[in-house]
């Protein structure tokens, strides 16, 4: 049950090119800024735009091929696809919409509307199955959609940007239960979205997507550790840490995550359930003892793992909790850093960056 | 329109409306304008979608056919239909020696007559419709598993639904208010082709009276399709 995708997409006058495989229990996250053609990519996946290049392949069956010409049409994919902006039917209730898809395959209406009941008893909304679309919260209608995009049982899932257009209070609930969802979900999972952050948290593996171009296909921890574009680095290649915020004596904050604590300033916006810390590598600063100064997050661990790119190299700590730092070469070279190096690292409170979870 | 409420003899219009001749018009009216309105849409809803969607070649000379008969004057529409139907006309003089099938002069004549004129209206009408159409939605349908038809049947058609009904509105108005094709195609045959028009316009010369309250009927029926599509296409 393997996807292999290997094709150039054009639309008006872009153009994406894309080389990746995914494999089945894995999810895979498309992740790039607006405008990177991760939408594009989705539609060639989905068969609404044909690739004038190259090939798709699922489970060894060409959905599309250029050089021995095959084209599979959506209808007939066993994809399921929740859109960016859903694309819910407005004139069927959440259950209707949710039946349409085994309707649309010949299931009668009884058996089709108990099936999606049931699915949208397991995504906690069925107490709204007979609302319209327009009558849905925003998490309601993810939910819906999801549905929809489950019940025929496909085996891929490909979902665009299933959080972005939910309020911050509703997003944690959905990912949870998206991320129940993808595990539970034994086929290929494709995730594309545009924050690292959601990608890192629900993505076994990135596929990091610039300009119409892949750039780098790695897990979300080689990407933090190696990145090989700005972007990459900018974006994926930060520190996040996602944790309990507690409040401490001096008006800062604890971040209480399952791999240590660290201070953070206190947010300005009212806390209410998990937060996500944010700590740029280049932030950080290792030193050979330790060190005493202004900075309120010092930590001692070991080296496991050092990258060089360019004059810059990244260098990845085992410590509470575990770190990236990035730091010159000279650096690497003045403190003797190589794996099972023993070291300090210091970083600022004011230099975390805080969101909700 | 103050000079017909002024003119129209109240007294009489019951008596007028109900006669047995305004009956009949009324009634072949309604059935010929609700044929004319069925046919239009039937027809009319897979070139609205060719041409909202569809990218051919000729696609202007095709819309500029379909609105010719919105502009030409209906009285050379039905010259045409009479020089297409005719006993001796190209396609009429086949249908007779092969089927022995006569349409003009008959209801079919009427009903085709009206057909020509109201059928611009419900293609553009439609047209209009499907373009507001978010096509998305369609694309969503299609990778849930639908064939082009069933998206057609459970999501364009249902989308639409105003859209379909404003123009069924419109177009059996126009069938219902037709004059100059119907009385040249179809003739002035009481009982088979003489619609409410065709009535008034006779009764003009015989009982004016008569006339101005027919016509106040399908000025109220007017009123009636302007109030239906209140907030459809009229705001």
């Amino acid at each position: 049950m393997t996807l292999a995708v290997d094709v150039v997409v054009r639309r008006d006058d872009f153009s994406v090119r894309a080389a990746f495989e995914a494999q089945p229990g894995e999810t895979l996250a498309l992740l790039g800024p607006n405008g990177s053609g991760k939408s594009t990519l989705v539609d060639a996946i989905a068969g609404l735009l044909p690739p004038s290049e190259g090939s798709v392949i699922l489970d060894g069956t060409a959905l599309d091929d250029t050089t021995h010409p095959a084209h599979v049409t959506p209808d007939r994919r066993p994809i399921g696809v929740v859109f960016q902006d859903l694309l819910l039917f407005p004139h069927l209730s959440a259950l209707e919409n949710v039946a349409f898809p085994l309707r649309a395959r010949g299931v009668p209406a009884s058996e089709a509307r108990d099936r999606a009941r049931r699915l949208l008893e397991r995504l906690e909304v069925d107490g709204r199955a007979g609302a319209r679309p327009r009558e849905l919260s925003g998490g309601e209608a993810q939910r819906v959609a999801l549905a929809r995009a489950l019940v025929p049982a496909p085996t891929l899932l490909l979902l665009d940007e299933p959080l972005s257009a939910l309020d911050a209070s509703a997003r944690p609930r959905i990912r949870d239960l998206l991320r129940r969802e993808l595990r539970a979900f034994d086929g290929v999972r494709i995730l594309v979205t545009h924050d690292p952050v959601e990608a890192s948290s629900l993505a076994d593996r990135l596929v990091i997507l610039e300009h119409g171009e892949v750039t780098q296909i790695d897990t979300p921890e080689q990407v933090r550790t190696a990145p090989r574009t700005r972007y990459a680095a900018d974006l994926v290649g930060v520190n996040a840490f996602l944790g309990r915020l507690e409040p401490s004596e001096d008006g800062a904050g604890r971040l209480v995550t399952d791999d240590g604590e660290i201070v953070v300033p206190w947010p300005e916006w009212d806390v209410d359930g998990d937060v996500i810390a944010i700590v740029r590598p280049a932030d950080i600063t290792l030193w050979l003892e330790q060190p005493t100064g202004s900075a309120r997050n010092v930590t001692r661990g070991t080296v496991t793992s050092v990258s060089v790119e360019g004059d810059r190299a990244r260098v990845r700590i085992k410590s509470a909790p575990s770190l990236v730092a990035e730091v010159t070469t000279g650096s690497v070279e003045r403190l003797g850093l190589r794996e099972g190096a023993e070291v300090w690292a210091s970083f600022k409170a004011v230099e975390v960056e805080l969101y909700p979870a | 329109m103050l000079g017909l409420v002024i003119r129209t003899p109240w007294s009489r219009i019951g008596e007028i409306l109900t006669s047995e001749t305004a009956l009949t018009a009324l009634r072949l009216s309604l059935m010929v304008a609700m044929a004319a309105a069925a046919i239009s849409f039937v027809t009319g809803f897979p070139l609205a979608l060719a041409l909202a969607r569809g990218s051919f070649r000729g696609k202007t000379l095709v819309r500029t056919l379909v609105v010719l008969p919105l502009v030409m004057p209906p009285v050379v529409a039905g010259v045409g239909l009479l020089a297409a139907f005719g006993r001796r006309g190209v396609l009429g003089s086949w249908l007779y020696e092969w089927f022995g099938v006569q349409i003009v002069f008959t209801t079919w004549a009427a009903v085709l007559a009206a057909t020509f004129v109201s059928f611009p209206l419900a293609v553009l009408a439609l047209e209009a419709g499907m373009r507001g159409l978010d096509e998305r939605l369609e694309d969503a349908a299609s990778t849930l598993g639908a064939s082009r038809w069933y998206v057609l049947r459970r999501v364009t058609v249902p989308l639409m639904g105003p859209q379909i009904a404003a123009a069924l509105v419109l177009a059996w108005a126009r069938a219902l208010g037709e004059f100059g094709a119907t009385i040249t195609f179809a003739g002035n045959l009481q009982g088979r082709t003489q619609t409410l028009p065709l009535a008034v316009f006779e009764r003009l010369q015989t009982d004016p009276e008569a006339a101005f309250a027919i016509s106040m009927l399908l000025i109220a029926v007017a009123f009636a399709v302007i109030l239906a599509l209140r907030g459809r296409f009229l705001r």
